[in-house]
């Protein structure tokens, strides 16, 4: 095969992938063209700092989707993850690495259960999820029965600014130092982004278990008939899910240092996933597409949030805006059915 | 014959298992009562008549929640039609309240169905989508707060009022009982959702419209929605903001815990009956104990999961 249809094939896989990278750099754009500090390090700041959450959330939704199931509890984990962040991170350094392990190991081991439930169990992914989801919550008011908690201070101000912040804030060395001026500006928000998505999706998706969950989504029979570990590739789907879930949890506790265990905003940001997953261009029928396009996806649901501010639209048709956007992501996916030749095939 | 009864055995099991679970439910609560004030108010008429009428509202909504589930799709739009039925009904008033909330319901319906059937895509997102629309157009019509608007003397009747002692929500709640289980046991409308719930293709290829059976599901769980709306601004005496929101969970939770296949194309009527109240007495229980929300959501999440593991496994099969 030569180069060039290589990069052709590449091209068409991953269209989804490269529409909503050019979609997001337009509208960022323009955003910021609009905005009256635009391109300056305040305002990615800020804008990074509100997307890490719904980022996290959208690649833990990603990974069920791409078997073909949907993980209803993204969005409840979280808000579990938050609450038992905001109980236990704080005090001495070594009590906050601890107080963040634990949060991550929670959400992990509840991704577990999930995964348990749906291959041990047999239950559907959709139904099982939706009740491990009313478990969390409920987990996570006995936590934080009213919005609260404490967290270190340092490390708010430390992970919610710029590596000039992050570095002068831990005197890890001379913030001011010439080598770290053209990098001093990037938020460690869009670090924590980018290291998570790149250091933990990319590697995995190379394994076995990453392949099988993708050989799951595009035809389980013969997945099976390559002797590919089913089982243990969808327990690990709804871990990994567990563990980005919890992530996001971590973060949105350390960045508004408190918890909240809302049930409405647990749901909004398990919607907001989808749309999400959807916008990045994984196919819900499962088997293609992949987390970094959900990172994009999250995104750009974020930014497209963020004109509200700026053009001053009124704040109360934020939501219906929000949901024809959805709409019309998913009715993209319609255009597959003016293409099909047999109708039968529609039927799957 | 013989694998005719085994199969009537298999759909049998969850009515019998729920009922069974409803029994040991009353004993339990009846127990802690008799234990904490020494009555038994779960054994009272008119203390269970109270719990049918607020779970009228539930069982209007697992009524066309299940024609959905059993096309082996799902209606999560369900809140915020419920909302917009309430609200619209109640903003227009007068003689047109009803037919305007049930208009509603279904505009909704043939949206979601449209969406399903014909652009074909996956229900779940769809009717999420048009869940978020709905919610920003009530936003919108609004302005973020509970309307003013009262509900009319006919809303009140049917919701909050009795007749020969019994809660008229009950009646309406019987009604549409019957209505649907003569459309799934009495027309070849039922009898197509059961077919296409099995297998869409083999459906199509023996003759039936699909795409249609599924624009009428979706339709006429909107319209279940409606109602439930209409009845709980009535009981209420106005539509407020979120009112839809306790409703989806449980409304799929009793559907499921009756037996029906979340996959589409089995499930009896009188399973969604009996989950239903099997939640409506499980939440009582839980209330006359006291239980914080949060021991709520566990012990509902729990019980779900407990019950679908003992009866609502997959068979294990390759196909997927």
């Amino acid at each position: 095969m030569t180069a060039m249809s290589a990069l052709s094939t590449n091209m068409r896989q991953n269209r989804g992938l490269y529409g909503a990278v050019i979609l997001l750099s337009i509208i960022y754009l323009i955003y910021n063209i609009l905005h009256p500090r635009g391109f300056s390090s305040a305002v990615l700041i800020q804008n990074a700092n509100e997307s890490v959450a719904i980022v996290f959330v959208a690649m833990a939704q990603t990974i069920p989707v791409l078997l073909g199931g949907l993980d209803l509890s993204v969005g409840a984990v979280m808000t579990l993850a938050a609450c038992i962040a905001s109980v236990l991170v704080n005090g001495s350094p070594l009590q906050i690495v601890f107080g963040m392990v634990v949060t991550l190991a929670a959400g992990t081991a509840f991704g577990l259960c999930n995964g348990l439930i749906v291959v041990y169990g047999r239950i559907q992914p959709i139904i099982a999820t939706l009740a491990t989801g009313a478990i969390a919550i409920g987990l996570a008011l006995f936590i934080r029965p009213k919005p609260g908690g404490d967290i270190d201070g340092d490390l708010n101000w430390a992970l919610t600014n710029s590596l000039w912040d992050f570095v002068e804030t831990y005197g890890l060395f001379d913030p001011d130092a010439p080598w770290f001026a053209p990098v001093a500006w990037i938020p460690v928000p869009l670090l924590i982004i980018l290291v998570f998505g790149v250091c933990v999706w990319l590697p995995f998706r190379r394994t076995v278990l990453g392949r099988t969950i993708y050989a799951i989504g595009s035809a389980e029979g013969a997945a099976f008939m390559s002797g590919l570990p089913i089982n243990r590739a969808k327990v690990a789907a709804f871990t990994l899910g567990g563990f980005f879930a919890s992530c996001g949890g971590l973060y949105l506790a350390i960045q508004t240092a408190s918890g909240n265990a809302d049930i409405t905003q647990a749901g909004a940001y398990t919607l907001n996933s989808i749309a999400a997953v959807v916008l990045g261009g994984t196919s819900l029928l499962g088997g293609m597409g992949g987390a970094i396009g959900s990172l994009i996806g999250a995104l750009i649901l974020r930014v497209i949030s963020f004109y509200f501010r700026i053009l001053s639209i009124d704040p109360l048709l934020q939501p219906l805006v929000e949901g024809i956007v959805l709409l019309a992501a998913v009715s993209l996916g319609a255009f597959r059915v003016l293409r099909v030749k047999n109708r039968l095939e529609l039927f799957r | 014959m013989q694998s005719a009864l085994l199969h009537l055995r298999s759909e049998d099991k969850p009515v019998l298992v729920s009922a069974g679970f409803i029994v040991v439910i009353l004993v339990l609560g009846t127990i802690y009562t008799l234990y904490t004030q020494g009555t038994a108010p779960l054994f009272s008429p008119n203390y269970l008549l109270q719990q049918l009428q607020t779970g009228a509202f539930l069982g209007i909504v697992a009524a066309g929640m299940m024609m959905v589930i059993l096309l082996g799709h799902i209606d999560l739009s369900i809140p915020w039609t419920l909302t917009a039925a309430a609200m619209m009904a109640t903003a227009v008033g007068g003689d047109l309240a009803l037919p305007t909330g049930i208009a509603v319901g279904i505009a909704v319906g043939l949206v979601n169905g449209i969406g399903v059937a014909y652009l074909r895509i996956p229900s779940m997102i769809f009717t999420l989508g048009v869940d978020s629309v709905m919610r920003g157009l009530m936003v919108w019509h609004t302005g973020g707060f509970a309307p003013q608007d009262q509900a009319t003397p006919l809303m009140r009747f049917l919701a909050a009022e009795k007749l020969f002692g019994v809660p008229v929500a009950i009646f309406v709640w019987a009604a549409v009982s019957v209505v649907i289980v003569l459309l799934l046991s009495r027309t070849a409308f039922g009898r197509s959702i059961y077919a296409t719930g099995n297998r869409e293709a083999a459906a199509y290829l023996s003759g039936i419209r699909t795409r249609w059976v599924i624009v009428g599901a979706f339709v006429a769980s909107g319209v279940c929605a409606a109602t439930a709306g209409i009845l709980l601004a009535g009981y209420s005496t106005k539509a407020y903001q979120g009112m839809g929101n306790a409703y989806l969970l449980p409304a799929i939770a009793a559907v499921v815990i009756g037996g029906t296949r979340i996959l589409g194309g089995q499930g009896r009527y009188i399973g969604t009956l009996v989950g239903v109240t099997l939640i409506v007495l499980l939440n009582s229980v839980l209330s006359i104990m006291q239980m914080p929300e949060a021991g709520r959501q566990v012990i509902y999440g729990s019980v779900i999961v407990g019950m679908l593991l003992v009866y609502g496994r997959d068979t294990r099969s390759l196909s997927g």
